[in-house]
């Protein structure tokens, strides 16, 4: 995607919200769960009821610290918790329960490479807050509905640093973000679902010039691309209004995917005044050296590191490195190939290739990590054996692994069964026609 | 610090709250006056001072990450002014 | 039957069996059927849930399993304190129909002492007040003088217990909630420390400050029930987690309670303003110390005079925040709106809060609002550690702080409703304590020209009830004032 952005250069930053795979609630002992019937996960705490109180869930905190570490960011022993004021019919007290002035996490950074060269995002901060819930539109001519099942669902909402430039570098960002999210076993990164939301900050000034442009916000990019087209749109928009004579107002926009345009938001009075303060129900967070260090101990290899091992020690290219390690899951499975049958690089093609095909074919990548595999990483290590001992041609393993898929038989039964093996030279025959007589 | 009725319709309108000219005339002079006393604070110097925001020490409360909550969505609407079967019914919302 | 009993002295009769209660619930029932037209206590009877909680009391003694303190005693609660199934108003017409599916903490345990829950008694509108007249629902009536407030917020539980009601009630302490209605209807109401009574399930005003204290005939009967209510309440998070005193030892030593005790005497709480009876009643209770074996010295509060500010610019910005959740779309008054949702909102909201609590939310979000945060809150944040810091000081050196509990007894209905500012400051000897979140009692020291009671406060450091509970049990042995009741009320009718 090229840009026309003339004598103009741009600035990005991203705020991601997180929504935290915990069983329940931030503040109440309801289920966290997606995609339950309509307020069936609510009690009078997370429907802010009268007279009800927060408590907060250990978890959220455990879960924050994670992401904290393996972006590097300095975990705050005090941290505070905030009210955020404002109106909302998704807002159950008229205020969202997040934090403000001392986050758990400060001066993070993640680390992404685009077109091949290595750049840092530094973060802000990472926070934890609760979600709100969800207003449903159009449902009926001039009523809206609200569902509070997601209201006090635990979410990180994670702020970089506008460091990014291009819309690539921010799906580059985003990307990398999503799968440190995943691998830490923290966030399922749906993009539809809303458990992965982004927002962007961008601005555009003068080539050469340091102060920041008008910034503006836009809201609902539901997927990688959307980010990419939204974040285009609207700094060649911005670039159009300045070359024109124009001013920017300081707003937020909505990205529409079918037009394929962003428009200000017309609901969100135009003076925000959150209004801040800390939360007289809730003590500040305290958090020992003795639980974060638990945490670290604990903190699963990361994307950065297994890809760095995958090339080092496997002797993998950069590539098949880079598409093994984008999930956990595949990742994991790539290595239990690997353990029943040392060969590396033939099965990084089998995973590759016809593994994460059907992977697509059948959406088992929608779920949060994949436990139903077409063929169990044992079976296709043995098929890769099979092959690396001869048995078997590659012409003849596509047959088997097909057989694999629908049998969920194991490889060598397969073969025996179906009677494939190759005769790649004599010594076989002899042997068994030896047998033959010999039992005679 | 007086507050001028631009103000007071200002802070109304953040607090969703429909004021009469009548309310409107009474409140400026009112928290003009409190306001005023208020300032009295300013006479303090506070440099150094730790803001208190928790009277009382308590450790950092927390509970474990398990669901205790079972379903009981009709108890909690039936306080609703206006539902439509298990949702809350409310004037169309415009993004 | 008489309902003019202590706790103590009905809990001996009814375990004797000597009276049942069932009788003592109809009696406080009737009490109420045949006084309240003059006093307008409650806002909500439930005889239907008393007379079986009752019944099963009875039931209990009978088959000696009546483990409760409060087995079969008529305790009345405040109106902002949640009850499973029965109307909770906040004496706010916003709530005007909300019945809760949920008991707040104290109420939870009220009942599980076995106590007997009569009603829900009126308040100023969630809390805010001193004087009942910012109820929605009509001001209650000082049952010593009909024309006299009871003082507020918890006016309805004062005036429940000294018009014999209820033998005890609950009440809620923001900034003097508890202390002012009990000194000025001549009972005993005490302010636990903040986080010792759980605040799960009471509206909240000022969530900083609220505390729910006890309202009761005298000093014994409120260490009886303060014992029920404390404790670790794992669903409030500013709640305590560590042991309850022994609230009842702490009574037992009667008079002699007072001796080696070390009183300081604030200078800042005397002094222009004040009606000379109140000033006279509470030196004469430092002369009844002195003569029980305490001392008696003079201390500094040096920031009393900007405690009111403090408090006003703290509370309400809470409350600004408490109170959004009132908002028309979940529970609650919705009022009609042929516009959008922010009409909604604005409409419901105007509807539905009184003039008091619209100020307050009005002066609270002002507080908050971009630009003025420094300059107030944060400022009042501050000042509020020196205010702490004060009493720190004055408890190096002694056990407990005796002052004022208002600078005159109960004013009359409509005498300071048209100054708000008056009104504030009639409150500053009881706020600074709530700013140090310390334990605080009233009780009764006198009367005054017009017979209306006098209260004393006694302050102890942060969870010092035991202390405080006993000096004022010291001080009520060594008098008579809390026998003192006001006149039969069964005959008089509200004032035209
Ligand atoms: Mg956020
Ligand atoms: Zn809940």
């Amino acid at each position: 995607m090229t840009l026309r952005l003339g004598t103009f250069e741009s600035v990005i930053g991203l705020e991601v919200h997180a929504e935290l795979l915990t069983a329940s609630k931030i503040f109440c002992g309801c289920s966290a769960a997606f995609g339950a019937p309509p307020n069936q996960h609510t009690c009078p705490v997370c429907l802010g009821m009268p007279g009800m109180l927060p408590v907060l869930n250990r978890r959220v905190v455990e879960f924050a610290v994670r992401a904290g570490l393996a972006t590097h960011s300095q975990i705050a022993p005090v941290s505070r918790w905030a009210r955020k004021n404002y109106f909302y019919p998704d807002l159950c007290k008229g205020y969202q329960i997040s934090q403000f002035e001392l986050p758990i996490c400060e001066g993070g950074h993640v680390d992404i490479v685009v077109d091949g060269v290595a750049q840092r995002v530094r973060l802000t901060r990472i926070h934890m807050e609760e979600d709100t819930g969800k207003n449903i539109h159009d449902a009926r001519g001039n009523a809206s509905l609200v569902d509070f099942n997601r209201s006090g669902v635990p979410l990180l909402e994670i702020v970089s640093e506008p460091d990014m430039t291009w819309p690539a570098e921010a799906v580059a960002y985003l990307r990398t973000l999503r799968s440190t999210l995943q691998y830490l076993q923290i966030c399922d990164g749906n993009m539809e679902e809303g458990s992965f939301r982004c927002d962007a900050n961008v601005s555009v000034r003068p080539k050469g010039t340091t102060t920041l442009g008008t910034k503006v916000e836009i809201k609902n990019m539901n997927s990688f691309r959307n980010v990419e087209r939204a974040i285009a749109f609207e700094l060649e928009r911005h670039v159009r209004v300045l070359e024109d004579g124009g001013a920017l107002v300081q707003e937020t926009r909505l990205w529409d995917p079918d037009r394929e345009e962003t428009r200000p938001m017309r609901s969100k009075e135009s003076a925000h005044d959150y209004r801040y303060f800390p939360d007289p129900d809730l003590p500040p967070l305290v958090v020992s050296d003795a639980f974060v260090d638990e945490i670290r101990r604990t903190l699963p290899e990361l994307p950065e590191a297994r890809r760095g091992r995958f090339v080092g020690a496997l002797g993998l290219p950069d590539y098949d490195a880079d598409v093994l390690t984008a999930r956990r899951d595949v990742a994991d499975y790539f290595e239990a190939v690997v353990a029943t049958h040392a060969n590396a690089k033939a099965a990084s093609n089998w995973v590759m290739g016809d593994i994460l095909r059907l992977v697509r074919e059948r959406k088992l990548d929608d779920a949060p990590a994949i436990t139903d595999w077409p063929v169990a990483a044992a079976h296709l290590g043995e098929l890769i054996a099979l092959i690396d001992e001869d048995a078997i041609s590659g012409k003849i393993a596509k047959t088997v692994f097909e057989e694999m898929v629908t049998s969920g038989e194991a490889p060598r039964a397969i073969v025996a069964r179906l009677g494939l093996t190759q005769v790649s030279d004599e010594g076989p025959i002899i042997a068994a026609i030896d047998e033959v007589l010999a039992a005679n | 610090m007086k507050i001028s009725v631009e103000q007071i319709r200002h802070v109304a309108l953040l607090a969703r709250l429909a004021l009469t000219p009548a309310e409107e005339e009474e409140l400026t002079t009112n928290l003009g006056q409190i306001l005023q006393h208020m300032d009295k604070l300013n006479q303090l110097d506070t440099s150094g001072v730790e803001p208190t925001a928790h009277i009382v020490a308590v450790d950092t409360p927390w509970r474990e990450d398990v669901v205790t909550n079972a379903p009981d969505t009709d108890a909690l609407l039936a306080n609703a002014p206006a539902r439509d079967d298990d949702l809350f019914l409310v004037p169309k919302i415009i993004d | 039957m008489s309902t003019d009993l202590t706790i103590a002295t009905a809990a001996e009769r009814l375990r004797r069996g000597d009276l049942t209660a069932v009788d003592l619930t109809q009696a406080a029932l009737d009490r109420i059927a045949a006084t309240d037209d003059a006093i307008h206590a409650f806002l909500t009877v439930t005889p239907d849930e008393a007379l079986a909680a009752a019944r099963a009391a009875d039931a209990a003694f009978a088959n000696g399993t009546a483990a409760g303190p409060l087995t079969g005693i008529p305790i009345a609660v405040k109106d902002v304190i949640a009850t499973a199934g029965i109307r909770t108003t906040a004496g706010s017409k916003i709530l005007a129909d909300f019945v809760p599916a949920y008991d707040a903490t104290v109420t939870r345990r009220l009942k599980d002492a076995g106590a007997v829950i009569v009603g829900k008694v009126n308040c100023d509108e969630f809390a805010m007040g001193s004087s009942n007249e910012n109820s929605a629902y009509g001001v209650t009536r000082n049952p010593w003088d009909l024309d006299r407030v009871p003082g507020g917020s918890s006016g309805g539980s004062a005036a429940a217990v000294a018009a014999g009601q209820a033998l005890a009630s609950l009440g809620t302490d923001t900034g003097g909630s508890i202390r002012l209605p009990a000194s000025y209807t001549g009972i005993v109401g005490m302010k636990p420390t903040y986080g010792r009574v759980s605040r799960f399930g009471v509206v909240a005003y000022a969530s900083s400050l609220d505390q729910v204290g006890p309202m009761t005939r005298d000093v014994t009967d409120c260490a009886l029930v303060l014992s029920i209510l404390a404790g670790h309440d794992p669903r409030d998070s500013t709640s305590v987690n560590r042991p309850v005193g022994d609230y009842a030892a702490a009574v037992a030593g009667g008079v002699a309670g007072a001796r080696g005790l070390r009183i300081a005497l604030p200078r800042e709480y005397f002094g222009e303003g004040m009606q000379p009876a109140v000033e006279q009643a509470v030196r004469t209770a430092a002369t009844t110390f002195r003569d029980a074996g305490a001392t008696v010295h003079d201390a500094s509060l040096p920031h009393t005079e900007h405690a009111v500010g403090t408090y006003y610019i703290l509370a309400t910005a809470e409350a600004s925040s408490n109170l959004a959740r009132y908002d028309g779309i979940r529970y609650g008054l919705r009022a009609p709106t042929d516009g959008g949702l922010l009409d909604l909102y604005r409409r419901t909201r105007a509807a539905g809060f009184g003039p008091e609590v619209k100020r307050r939310i009005m002066l609270g979000t002002y507080v908050l609002s971009s630009g003025y945060y420094d300059a107030y809150y944060l400022k009042a944040q501050k000042v509020r550690t020196l205010i702490r810091r004060d009493f720190e000081q004055v408890f190096a050196g002694a056990d407990v702080i005796m002052t004022p509990v208002a600078p005159t007894t109960a004013f009359r209905i409509g005498e300071k409703t048209a100054d708000p500012l008056q009104m504030y400051l009639s409150d500053v000897f009881m706020i600074s304590i709530n700013l140090a979140g310390l334990p605080s009692i009233v009780l009764p020291c006198g009367v005054d020209e017009n017979g209306m009671p006098i209260g004393l406060q006694i302050v102890g450091p942060p969870f010092g009830e035991e202390i405080v509970l006993r000096a004022a049990r010291s001080f009520e042995a060594a008098t008579t004032w809390h026998h003192l009741r006001p006149p039969d009320l069964a005959e008089r009718k509200p004032p035209q």
